[in-house]
C-alpha cells in the first residue's frame, strides 16, 4: 500500500467537497479498493471514506418502492429487505462471505460495476433509479461497460430506488475460485413487463437479455426460455468457462430464476 | 469403553489451546531488536537474460540499508538438491546451479532478482519498485512436451537439454512388460494429467535471520518442517557456516503439506544478510508471493497401459510419465516422480510385470516438489483410474475386479522393489462396503434422478509407503541424507519428562500423541510429559516431519530412548529395594519386586538419580536422560479402500459430493480422534485436487492462478461429512509401536475416488463417450465433457 491521506466526512456535501481535491478517491466498503491498494495497483492521494455518512445508510419501503442508501451494507440489505423485496435480500445475502457482506455496500458495488458483481443485475432487472449527490440516473443509462458507469468524477451514489417487482428471483452460478457470479441472472416481472438482467457472462458487463424478456412476457414459466439460445459471441472466456459455457449457463440460470420467482 | 488416556485414547489436542486463542508463536511473531525488513524484486517474465540490475536510485531511497543482487552470492553455494537420480543410460540427473538470487538469467516468474533490506517493510517495497532490471526476454518453455521438442529454448544452457533425467523402473522388466502387454487379451490405456497444485499452507513462509557478532553465531527462524535439515543444507552447501555456529528454529508452523520441507532462497538470504549488515533481517511472504515461490506439487502427464486377461486378472502395467521439475531442482524434487512414485505402482494388487518410465523436465515455471503424498497420489491416481476404466471395458464390477487382484499373502515382494510387510485389503474393502452402504446406492441414485441429477459411485483402494525410510536403502537410490530419527528423553528429578524429538509438529498434534505413548510406557499421567521440538539448539539431530513418518520413525526413536531410561531406572529401583534387577517390573508408575509387595514409585527413583545419596555410583552414572536414534528396517504400508458418491448436474456440469467413506489400515492407532482429523484433512485436500485446484500457466509463463480469485481452494461446502474407519488394523511388523502413519492417506486415496464417481455418474446417465476427465473436474470441464 502506498501512503495516502484519509478523510471521513459526516455528510454527503462534505464528501463531495473532499472529492474535489486532486487525485481523490471515494471509499465505500473497500471490498475491491482495499485489496487493490494493498497490491499497490492504485495510488490515490486521498481516500474519502463514505462510511460515516448516516444519510446514506438504511433500507425503506414505501409505495411499492424500496429505497436503499448507497452506503448500506449487503448484510443490512439481506436483513432489512427480506420482507419487502425478498429476491434482493437473498441476492445480498449470498454476496461473498460474512466479512464481505458486513463491509461491502450497494453504492460501492454499483459504482465499481465489476462484470461479475451481483447488484448490477438486480438494479438493471428491477429498473432501478440511481440517485447521486447531484442527479437521478435511470439504470438503463447507468452501466457503460466493464467497470464504467455514467457517474462523473467525484459523483457519489446516495440512494438506489427499486420499484418492487411482482415476482423476482436471482439465480447465480458461482465461479469456483472467487465465488463471484460466473453467470448470474436476475428476473423481474412487474406491470411494466419482464426484465432479465445477466451478470458475469459478457465482456461488456451486465446486460439485458431481451429475447428472454419477450418470451417471458408472453409466458412466465421456465419452459418459455428453454428454446432460446444465447450467442457465445461477446461472452467472457477464461479458465473457469468458455464463452459457449457461459452462454449456455445464461439460459439455464434464467430458467432457474423464473422457476424460483 | 473408550480409554481416556494413553495409547488408543482420543485425548484432546493440548496445543490447540494456544493455537485457538491466538497464543501460538509463529515465525512472523518473532520480532528482534533492530530488525530490518526485506522485499524481493522478482522476475515478472518467465525466461530472460539478466543484462544488468541498476540499484542506484533505489539504494538512495530513504530507509534503505543495502540492496543485494546475484553478484553478492557469487562466492557462496547454490541451493542444493538432496536426491540424485540416475537415469536409464547410467547418467546422473542434470543438476544446474540454483543461485540464491538470479545470476545471468531469470527462469520463472517469481525468480528473485534482487533483495532490498530497509528499516521498514514499506521502504523496502518502495525501493524494490525503483530497481531497474534490464531483462532481455527469451521464449519460455512451459509445456513439458514442448520443452523436450528439438530446438526448444533451454532453461539451463549448460545442461544442453531440458531433460533432467530419463528413468526406468525396474529397467530389467522393461522388455518383458512390453511383451506381456503386446500379447495380452485385453489392454486398457488411459492418458491423464495429474494437475499442478499450489500448497497454500495457512501460514505463509517467513524467515528471520540473526547474527551475534560477539560469538559469531547465526540463527535462522523459519517456517520449516525440518530445521536440522535446513541447518545442514544451508550451512554446509550454501553459506559455509558449520553446524555448531548455526542454529535453526522452526517455532509453531501453520501447516506445511511438504512445502516447508525444502530449503528456500529466502532462508539463505536473511541469514546471509543478517551477518552482512549485523542486524536481524526479516521476511514474510505475501500470499501472492507464496504462489510464485513455494514449491508446487504434482504436475505429471502420464499414459498408463494395464494388460489383463479376460477374467480381469492383471498381467502387466506400463507407465510413461513426464514430470515437471520447474525451473530448478527443489530439495527433494527428483525423488518424487521416481522412488516415491514408481515403487508404489503395484498398488494393492498382484501384477507380475511393472515398468515405470519417467522423464523429468525443466520448464520456466516454479519448482515442483513433494506435496502431501508426494509421488504416491500420482501413482494411485493413474492405477485406480485405469483399473476403473478396465472394469468398465470388461464388464466387471469395480469392487470385484479389485478383489480378484488383491495381494492376500504377506510379506509380499512387489515387482517394483518394495516388500509389503502386512495388510488385509479384503478386510478394508469389506468394511468399506458396510460403512459406505453400497447396498443403498441404487435407491439413492433413483432419488437423485428424480431431481434431475446424475448420481455416481466411485470406489478405489490405495497403498502408500510411509515412515521413510531405511537409510541404507534410500542411500542406494540416490538420497543424500539418512532418514532415521532421534529423540532424547530427559527425566527431571521430580519425575516429569521432557522429550526432545527431531520430528516437527506443524498441525499433526505431536505434543498430545507423543506423551500418550510415554505415559503408557511408564504409567504416569500425560500431563507429566512435555514435547520439545523445532530447535536445533535443544533437540538432537532430526530429519523432520514428512512422508507420514513422525510416529513410525520419530515415535520409535522416542520409544527406544524411553526404553533405555526405564532400563536404567530399573537398576536404580533394584538398588533402592536391594533386589535383583531382573526381578523389577514397572507398572502404573511403580517399580515392584516380582512376587513381593515391595515397591518404589517412579518419582522416588527419579529423585534418587539426581540426588544420589543412596545410589550405585560405582556401576551407574547419576541422572536419567537417554538419547536414541532409530533407523527403520522397512517402509510402512498403510492402505485402505475409499468410496464416494457424487451428484452431477447435467445442465451445468456441477459436481456435488454427497457421501464419502474411508476404511483405512494404519496399524495401531495412538489417538483415534487425531487420526480421524488427519484423514478428514487429507480427503479435503484430495477433493480440492479432484474438483477445485489447479495451477495454470499461460503460454508466456505467467501464473494465471496467482491469487484466490482464480485458484480455487476447497471450502467447507465443497466437502461432505466423512465416514471414517480405521478398525481394520494390521500392525506394522517392524516398528515398536506397530504404527504405519496416517498423514497423507486421505490425499492419496481420494482423488481417484471422486473422479471414478463422476465418470460413473456420467456413464449411468447415458454419456457413454466420457471415459475420463482431467482434474480439476470444474463445472466447465464436466459440462464440456458431457457435450463431447
Amino acid at each position: 500500500m502506498y501512503a495516502f491521506e484519509f478523510t471521513r466526512p459526516q455528510t454527503v456535501a462534505a464528501a463531495v467537497a473532499a472529492l474535489k481535491g486532486a487525485d481523490a478517491q471515494a471509499l465505500g466498503g473497500g471490498q475491491t479498493l482495499i485489496p487493490t491498494l494493498r497490491q499497490r495497483l492504485a495510488s490515490p492521494a486521498r481516500l474519502v471514506s463514505l462510511a460515516a455518512i448516516a444519510e446514506m445508510r438504511g433500507v425503506a419501503a414505501a409505495g411499492g418502492v424500496l429505497t436503499v442508501g448507497g452506503g448500506t451494507t449487503h448484510a443490512a440489505v439481506a436483513r432489512e429487505a427480506a420482507a419487502p423485496f425478498p429476491a434482493l435480500a437473498r441476492l445480498a445475502g449470498r454476496i461473498g462471505d460474512p466479512a464481505v457482506r458486513s463491509r461491502g455496500t450497494i453504492g460501492g458495488s454499483l459504482a465499481n460495476n465489476d462484470p461479475s458483481a451481483c447488484y448490477p443485475a438486480a438494479a438493471l432487472a428491477a429498473a432501478a433509479t440511481i440517485v447521486t449527490d447531484r442527479r437521478e440516473i435511470a439504470v438503463d443509462d447507468f452501466f457503460r461497460g466493464l467497470f464504467a458507469t455514467a457517474l462523473a468524477t467525484g459523483e457519489i451514489i446516495t440512494r438506489v430506488r427499486f420499484p418492487i417487482p411482482a415476482r423476482a428471483a436471482y439465480a447465480k452460478f458461482l465461479q469456483p475460485a472467487s465465488r463471484f457470479a460466473l453467470v448470474g441472472v436476475f428476473v423481474a416481472k412487474s406491470s411494466a413487463g419482464v426484465r432479465v438482467a445477466v451478470t458475469g457472462a459478457a465482456e461488456r458487463g451486465v446486460f439485458r437479455w431481451t429475447a428472454a424478456e419477450t418470451a417471458l412476457a408472453a409466458d412466465f414459466r421456465p419452459e418459455a426460455v428453454k428454446g432460446l439460445r444465447m450467442a457465445a459471441e461477446g461472452m467472457i472466456g477464461d479458465l473457469h468457462g468458455s464463452p459457449e459455457y457461459r452462454a449456455h449457463l445464461v439460459g439455464v440460470m434464467t430458467a432457474r430464476a423464473v422457476a424460483a420467482a | 469403553m473408550p480409554k481416556d488416556s494413553g495409547i488408543g485414547a482420543s485425548v484432546k489436542r493440548r496445543e490447540d489451546v494456544r493455537f485457538l486463542t491466538g497464543r501460538g508463536r509463529y515465525t512472523d511473531d518473532i520480532n528482534l531488536r533492530g530488525q530490518a525488513h526485506v522485499a524481493f524484486l522478482r522476475a515478472n517474465v518467465a525466461h530472460g537474460r539478466l543484462r544488468g540490475v541498476d540499484v542506484a536510485a533505489a539504494a538512495a531511497m530513504p530507509g534503505v540499508l543495502r540492496i543485494f543482487t546475484g553478484a553478492d552470492f557469487a562466492a557462496v553455494g547454490g541451493l542444493p538438491c538432496g536426491w540424485q537420480v540416475t537415469g536409464r543410460d547410467g547418467q546422473v540427473m542434470k543438476e544446474p546451479r540454483h543461485p540464491v538470487l538470479a545470476a545471468g538469467k531469470v527462469r520463472h516468474v517469481g525468480d528473485p532478482i534482487a533483495a532490498v533490506v530497509a528499516e521498514t517493510l514499506e521502504a523496502a517495497r518502495d525501493a524494490a519498485e525503483a530497481i531497474v532490471a534490464d531483462i532481455e526476454e527469451l521464449p519460455a518453455v512451459i509445456d513439458m512436451r514442448g520443452a523436450l521438442a528439438a530446438g526448444a529454448p533451454l532453461v539451463h544452457e549448460e545442461a544442453g537439454t531440458n531433460l533432467c533425467f530419463d528413468w526406468g523402473f525396474v529397467e530389467d522388466n522393461r522388455a518383458a512388460t512390453d511383451a506381456a502387454i503386446a500379447a495380452a487379451p485385453h489392454v486398457t490405456t488411459l492418458d491423464l494429467v495429474n494437475n499442478r497444485l499450489i500448497p497454500n499452507a495457512m501460514e505463509p513462509r517467513a524467515a528471520v535471520g540473526d547474527y551475534n557478532p560477539a560469538t559469531g553465531d547465526s540463527t535462522l527462524y523459519t517456517t520449516s518442517q525440518n530445521p536440522h535439515v535446513i541447518r545442514l543444507l544451508m550451512g554446509a552447501f550454501v553459506l559455509g557456516i558449520p553446524e555448531h555456529k548455526l542454529r535453526v528454529v522452526a517455532p509453531d508452523v501453520g501447516g506445511g503439506f511438504g512445502s516447508k520441507i525444502f530449503h528456500y532462497a529466502e532462508e539463505a538470504f536473511v541469514t546471509f544478510a543478517a551477518r552482512a549488515l549485523n542486524r536481524p533481517v526479516k521476511w514474510t511472504a505475501q500470499r501472492s508471493e507464496s504462489a510464485l515461490s513455494d514449491a508446487h506439487g504434482r504436475d505429471h502427464v502420464t499414459r498408463i497401459d494395464l494388460a489383463l486377461d479376460r477374467e480381469g486378472h492383471f498381467l502387466a502395467i506400463r507407465t510413461r510419465t513426464l514430470a515437471n521439475m520447474g525451473a530448478y531442482l527443489s530439495t527433494f524434487a527428483p525423488s518424487v516422480p521416481t522412488y516415491l512414485h514408481g515403487t508404489l505402482m503395484a498398488g494393492n494388487y498382484r501384477t507380475p510385470l511393472i515398468h515405470v518410465g519417467v522423464q523429468a523436465v525443466f520448464t520456466n515455471t516454479v519448482p515442483v516438489d513433494a506435496y502431501r503424498g508426494a509421488g504416491r497420489p500420482e501413482a494411485t491416481f493413474q492405477l485406480e483410474r485405469v483399473i476403473d476404466k478396465a472394469a468398465r471395458e470388461l464388464g466387471i464390477d469395480p469392487v470385484e475386479i479389485r478383489r480378484r487382484n488383491f495381494i492376500d499373502r504377506f510379506p509380499y515382494q512387489t515387482p517394483v522393489a518394495v516388500a509389503y510387510d502386512t495388510g488385509n485389503y479384503h478386510a478394508t474393502m469389506d468394511k468399506l462396503v458396510a460403512i459406505a452402504d453400497l447396498a443403498g446406492f441404487e435407491g439413492r441414485r433413483q432419488a437423485s434422478a428424480r431431481k434431475g441429477l446424475l448420481r455416481g459411485l466411485g470406489v478405489n483402494c490405495y497403498i502408500e509407503a510411509c515412515g521413510i525410510a531405511p537409510s541404507h536403502l534410500v542411500g542406494q537410490l540416490g538420497a543424500r541424507a539418512g532418514l532415521y530419527e532421534s529423540a532424547t528423553v530427559r527425566v527431571n528429578a521430580t519425575g516429569g519428562i521432557v522429550v526432545m524429538t527431531g520430528s516437527h509438529s506443524h498441525g499433526q498434534g505431536h505434543e498430545t500423541t507423543f506423551p500418550q505413548v510415554i505415559a503408557d510406557m511408564i504409567g504416569i499421567p500425560e500431563s507429566q510429559v512435555e514435547i520439545v521440538h523445532g530447535d536445533t539448539a535443544n533437540t538432537p539431530m532430526g530429519m523432520g516431519t514428512y512422508g507420514s513418518r513422525s510416529l513410525a520413525v520419530g515415535g520409535s526413536a522416542m520409544v527406544r530412548a524411553a526404553g533405555k531410561v526405564i532400563a536404567k531406572a530399573k537398576k536404580i529401583a533394584a538398588h533402592l529395594m536391594e533386589a535383583a534387577e531382573g526381578d523389577i517390573t514397572l507398572r502404573d508408575g511403580k517399580f515392584t519386586v516380582a512376587g513381593t509387595d515391595r515397591s518404589v514409585d517412579w518419582g522416588a527413583v527419579c529423585l534418587a538419580a539426581y540426588v544420589p545419596h543412596n545410589y550405585p555410583l560405582a556401576e551407574l552414572e547419576p541422572g536419567l536422560e537417554e538419547t536414541a536414534f532409530y533407523d527403520p528396517a522397512n517402509f510402512t504400508f498403510p492402505a485402505g479402500a475409499y468410496a464416494c458418491e457424487v451428484e452431477v448436474d447435467p445442465e451445468t456440469g456441477r459436481v456435488v459430493i454427497d457421501r464419502f467413506a474411508a476404511a483405512d489400515d494404519f496399524g495401531n492407532v495412538v489417538n483415534p480422534m487425531i487420526v480421524d482429523g488427519q484423514v478428514h484433512g487429507g480427503i479435503g485436500q484430495g477433493i480440492g485436487q479432484a474438483l477445485c485446484e489447479g495451477a495454470v500457466y499461460d503460454a508466456n509463463g505467467q501464473l494465471v492462478t496467482g491469487s484466490y480469485m482464480d485458484y480455487a481452494m476447497p471450502r467447507a461446502d465443497d466437502v461432505p461429512s466423512y465416514v471414517v474407519d480405521h478398525s481394520c488394523a494390521t500392525p506394522c511388523t517392524h516398528n515398536p509401536l506397530g504404527v504405519k502413519g496416517c498423514g497423507e492417506a486421505g490425499a492419496i486415496g481420494s482423488p481417484p475416488t471422486v473422479v471414478n464417481a463422476v465418470i460413473d455418474a456420467l456413464q449411468r446417465g447415458g454419456h457413454r463417450h466420457v471415459t475420463h476427465i482431467d482434474m480439476p473436474l470444474s463445472p466447465a470441464r464436466v459440462w464440456a465433457a458431457i457435450r463431447g
